[in-house]
């Protein structure tokens, strides 16, 4: 059986962000956790190529990466395809999905992942693919692997795949011993009955805010900034982690009215900082958004901006930053607010 | 952290370069953006021109706050 194995600039060694725009490129034979997944699927499988992307190049240009991607996948004429494992990688974890989707879709072919449950790739695409559950570093990498590979293993043998990666989400027929009524009834009367009983059909949790009210006038607006890009003063005084961010910063506009490389810097370890800490407001326009204040465009502007650094921070965190950053702004009579992400 | 400031009845608007992240997230207001590493810049131009594009894009998203939404828009 053909294995074909998609992964990212940082995995098949080329470097870091400072690479993350490479752009596709096919190399025969495995590559990095390519090399450890072929040993732990032993003889019934080889990892025939390998296709390579660097992770912001295929965020920022999907639509035309993910058919050329898939291009230089099918030209190996692959049984199986596997992606990542992605951990908690963002822009990762959605090129792997991206990837999935488009082999699933076009070629029909299994596809086997490894992504962490936050992972922001995996709601959007885990239909696509069999996932299964990694830590969020690539610490976990070890335990990773072998996982994903006894899911090939699987597919390789035929065996029917139950368990092991996260749900799809599709529908699958089947007939059942009793008819629907009955089922219905039962569980009905051990629900009266404060029985546990499980449903067939679970709901989706949408967890949706309505959107804001609709400001209505501009000129007396007062808006503030914040950022999940990680944009500090120069230094990080508070420290913010480079990922997985334990604290926000609170820190203030008075005085800059344009960053430059000496009062501004990104802590964000995520993406290349190369441009941010040149001129930061390339990531926190607070340079445009002060002559607008000036000019009138805008009623007034929030004395400081908040920022953290979103990279594989947890959602609980994020959740408990915000209510703290939304209290802050309310006793500031802050009617909206400019949210930046990297 | 879209959603959470928004549900405490604060409108805000997403700059953001990876918008199916943004929706996944529950951003109602979403404005896509230049780059991941400089969302609001491009160090291929001119700074006079680079900052032009940046008012463009925040001039957007203020036009997005002042615009009504039913649900998720990308502008």
């Amino acid at each position: 059986m053909k294995i074909v194995h998609y992964i990212n600039q940082f995995y098949a060694g080329y470097g870091g962000e400072e690479k993350a725009d490479l752009k596709p490129e096919k190399r025969d034979g495995a590559v990095g956790p390519g090399m450890a997944l072929s040993a732990a699927i032993g003889g019934i499988g080889t990892v025939v190529g390998t296709v390579v992307c660097g992770d912001s190049y295929f965020n920022e240009n999907i639509d035309a990466v993910a058919p050329e991607v898939l291009e230089m996948i099918s030209s190996f004429a692959p049984d199986i395809v596997v992606v990542g494992p992605a951990f908690n990688a963002g822009r990762y974890g959605m090129a792997c999905g991206a990837v999935a989707k488009a082999v699933d879709e076009k070629l029909g072919i299994p596809v086997v992942g490894g992504l962490y449950e936050e992972n922001p790739g995996l709601d959007i695409y885990k239909r696509h693919g069999y996932f299964v559950s990694t830590g969020n570093s690539a610490a976990t990498m070890r335990k990773a692997i072998p996982d994903m590979a006894a899911i090939v293993k699987k597919i390789i043998a035929g065996e029917e795949i139950t368990e092991g990666f996260y749900e799809k989400g599709l529908r699958k027929n089947y007939f059942a011993k009793t008819r629907g009524s009955k089922r219905a009834v039962e569980m009905l009367l051990k629900k009266i009955a404060g029985d546990d009983f499980v449903t067939e059909y679970p709901m989706p949790v949408f967890d949706r805010v309505a959107p804001g009210p609709t400001i209505k006038d501009m000129t007396t607006a007062r808006i503030a900034l914040v950022s999940s890009g990680g944009p500090v003063p120069k230094g990080n005084p508070d420290r913010i982690e480079s990922s997985s961010a334990s604290k926000y910063g609170k820190y203030s506009l008075t005085g800059i009215s344009d960053f430059t490389p000496d009062n501004g810097e990104t802590a964000h370890g995520g993406y290349d900082p190369v441009y941010a800490n040149q001129d930061l407001d390339r990531v926190l326009p607070v340079d445009v958004l002060k002559e607008m204040v000036a000019n009138g465009e805008i009623g007034s502007l929030h004395d400081y901006w908040y920022s953290t650094v979103g990279n594989g921070t947890s959602v609980a965190n994020s959740k408990k930053f915000a209510t703290a950053i939304a209290q802050e702004l309310l006793g500031d009579n802050v009617s909206c607010v400019i949210l930046t992400s990297t | 952290m879209v959603k959470e400031i928004e549900r405490h009845g604060i409108t805000v608007v997403h700059m953001c370069t990876v918008v199916p992240i943004s929706l996944t997230v529950g951003a109602n207001r979403i404005l896509p953006t230049v780059a991941i590493p400089y969302p609001l810049g491009d160090p291929s131009l001119a700074p006079a021109e680079e900052k032009e594009l940046r008012r463009k894009l925040v001039k957007k998203a203020l036009d997005a706050l002042c615009t009504d939404v039913e649900g998720q828009t990308v502008f």
